[in-house]
């Protein structure tokens, strides 16, 4: 359960953070957007962004325009408005999302990355297994495949999504990220930090663990492929992923399709009760699945 | 048109920033010193939202292929047209063939390059920021390189006057160790009061990460409120659970190095921020390098909004003074 009363904290004059609560949970980051929705909808002057991330949430405003009291008010309005999750429903796109594991490139740049792990003898997945409990890899892949993901956060980079499977609590995974971040990253790749996969927009620096590549890109700044033609992003908060993991032979087919410009995600879309996914995560999973095989 | 004979150690485009794609994960870009390039553009009659050139530690070498007034603000780095001292803070007609080039930085960091009209690349999301790091706005996306032509821009709202200078009084100060103010906030709890208190009393030194993404401070030790970790966080007693970085906001990753987060930082992450440098002193640290010192201030948010209206009156006083001369 998280705390009655956010807690409001400025940072400088020009951001206003907020937290829901310390640690992550499934219904606080739903009320995460169903606050940071409702402030979407009111336009308030003086606002120029307004950043939902897992448990908390951030906005940046003019103190020209709107003053901090005032705007702390609008936070406390919408904070209130939306306390019962009953009457909130989210409209999300479910995603198709094809993943390779334990791929030669993100191997390759974790086995460069050896000296800033906790584990240097051995691979970032066989680490993650092992401390989960896991007594193979494959069966480690299989739990992190078995449910949905949320799209809790977006942001670091453009493009970056948080992901927060939908499970209950004894069932998610969890693991520390590096000791000391990696200088490289694989575009595409798909990290494992605290309880949250990533999945890296450009190569660059990263302090997840590395279990995979994803075929399909999520930035795009070029707007070339179709499900980029609004956002050279992809990823959006709300999104609901479900991993699916491939061999090389369709990682390759569907590269392909990503390089001759035709690649188009697989999404359904569905508008669901929140407490539906909150108070029962694996009948939400299954309604999920059977909306993606239709 | 303006050919870049030399492009400097690094050289963008920057204007007032990208605001409103935070939640994507795009960061404001735009001008680290926001008042030297508002000058900038003044002097040479142009809309502060007008593009100039931010030159890094080095300066560039330019051309120019048309008569053209132009400013150099900022840093104190000589600067040369066709080999002769021309004076900084100040309108300075150029001819078609003139080169201005730089000599070795004294003071400061950054130099912003003001021509009328402003640089003209083609705004991407309502700016003409460049954000280098994803190849986005600016010219091409990236740095300056020997060889790229510019355009000149048409934000010019009035005609200059050659020979204009900033009076002293309105040219900020580089030489002393730069004082930053700080509210303290966000994560600051999870600090130990007396980390909090060493924080703020300690003299902090510059290390050579310091770009536009944010500045690394070496000096002593933090430490955390121990603590068993909340679920997701992560187990360094730095880590929270993922969330929003505001520009300006000081994270300290293990404890060790404070980074200030600038322009082109990462939107959100994992470590603990601690306070948040105002935005009227952003521009303080965009002229500190490797090496110099710096001190933390705690204030409170009213002397914040304090000193950021002092920063806006002195930019109207500087364009009022510029109208009248």
């Amino acid at each position: 359960m998280i705390h009655s009363t956010p807690r409001y904290t400025y940072g400088g004059d020009e951001f206003i953070f907020v937290e829901l609560s310390e640690e992550m949970s499934l219904e606080a980051n739903i009320r995460v957007m169903a606050i940071t929705r409702e402030l979407q909808e009111h336009h308030i002057r003086g606002v120029s962004d307004i950043c939902p991330a897992n448990a908390s949430y951030m906005v940046r405003y003019d103190p020209d325009v709107i003053s901090p009291e005032d705007l702390l008010r609008h936070l406390e309005a919408a904070d209130r408005s939306t306390t019962d999750l009953a009457h909130v429903s989210l409209t999300s796109r479910v995603v198709d999302f094809p993943i390779l594991f334990d791929d030669p490139w993100t191997r390759e740049a974790l086995m460069r990355a050896r000296d800033r792990h906790q584990d240097p003898n051995s691979t970032d997945l066989e680490y993650a297994a092992r401390i989960n409990g896991f007594s193979s890899t494959e069966a480690f892949i299989e739990a992190l495949c078995r449910a949905p993901y949320i799209v809790s956060m977006t942001g670091f980079v453009p493009g970056l999504p948080w992901c927060f499977q939908i499970a209950p609590r004894e069932e998610q995974i969890e693991v520390p990220k590096y000791v000391r971040p990696r200088t490289y990253t694989p575009e595409r790749a798909f990290g494992f930090g605290g309880a949250f996969v990533a999945i890296y927009p450009v190569e660059g620096a990263g302090g997840y663990q590395l279990f995979g590549i994803s075929p399909s890109p999520i930035f795009d700044r070029d707007q070339r492929l179709p499900d980029f033609r609004e956002s050279m992003v992809f990823p959006r908060p709300g999104d609901i992923y479900w991993f699916r993991p491939i061999d090389m032979k369709e990682y390759e087919a569907i590269r392909a399709t990503v390089e001759n410009g035709t690649f188009r995600y697989r999404i359904r879309e569905i508008t669901f009760n929140p407490n539906d996914a909150i108070r029962d995560p694996a009948g939400f999973s299954a309604a999920v699945k059977g909306e993606l095989e239709r | 048109m303006i050919r870049v004979v030399k492009p400097g150690l690094s050289t963008t485009v920057q204007d007032l920033g990208r605001p409103g794609y935070y939640s994507i994960g795009l960061p404001p870009s735009g001008a680290l010193d926001k008042y030297s390039h508002t000058v900038a553009n003044l002097l040479v009659g142009n809309d502060p939202a007008a593009a100039t050139l931010e030159a890094t530690y080095l300066g560039p070498e330019l051309e120019f292929r048309a008569d053209l007034r132009f400013a150099v603000c900022g840093a104190d780095m000589p600067a040369f047209l066709n080999g002769q001292p021309i004076p900084l803070w100040t309108a300075v007609a150029a001819r078609s063939g003139d080169v201005l080039s730089f000599g070795m930085l004294q003071k400061g960091a950054r130099s912003y390059i003001a021509v009328e009209g402003g640089i003209e690349v083609p705004p991407v999301m309502g700016s003409r920021s460049t954000y280098a790091l994803c190849g986005i706005g600016g010219h091409e996306g990236r740095a300056l390189k020997a060889g790229d032509m510019l355009e000149k821009g048409d934000l010019q709202t009035r005609a200059p006057r050659e020979g204009v200078a900033v009076p002293e009084k309105w040219r900020p100060n580089f030489a002393e160790a730069a004082e930053l103010h700080v509210v303290p906030g966000l994560y600051v709890h999870r600090l130990t009061e007396e980390s909090k208190q060493e924080f703020f009393a300690a003299e902090w030194t510059v290390t050579p990460e310091a770009n536009r993404v944010g500045y690394r401070y070496k000096g002593i030790r933090l430490q955390f409120v121990d603590r068993p970790q909340p679920f997701g966080a992560g187990s360094n007693p730095s880590n929270v659970v993922d969330c929003g970085y505001p520009i300006g906001s000081i994270q300290v990753p293990d404890g060790v190095e404070p980074i200030v987060l600038l322009n082109d930082a990462v939107t959100g992450g994992g470590y603990a921020t601690i306070g948040t440098v105002i935005s009227a002193d952003l521009d303080r640290i965009a002229q500190t390098r490797t090496n110099q010192k710096a001190k933390f201030v705690e204030i409170d948010l009213a002397e914040a909004l304090r000193r950021r209206r002092e920063r806006q009156t002195r930019i109207l006083e500087v364009e009022s003074f510029l109208r009248q001369s």
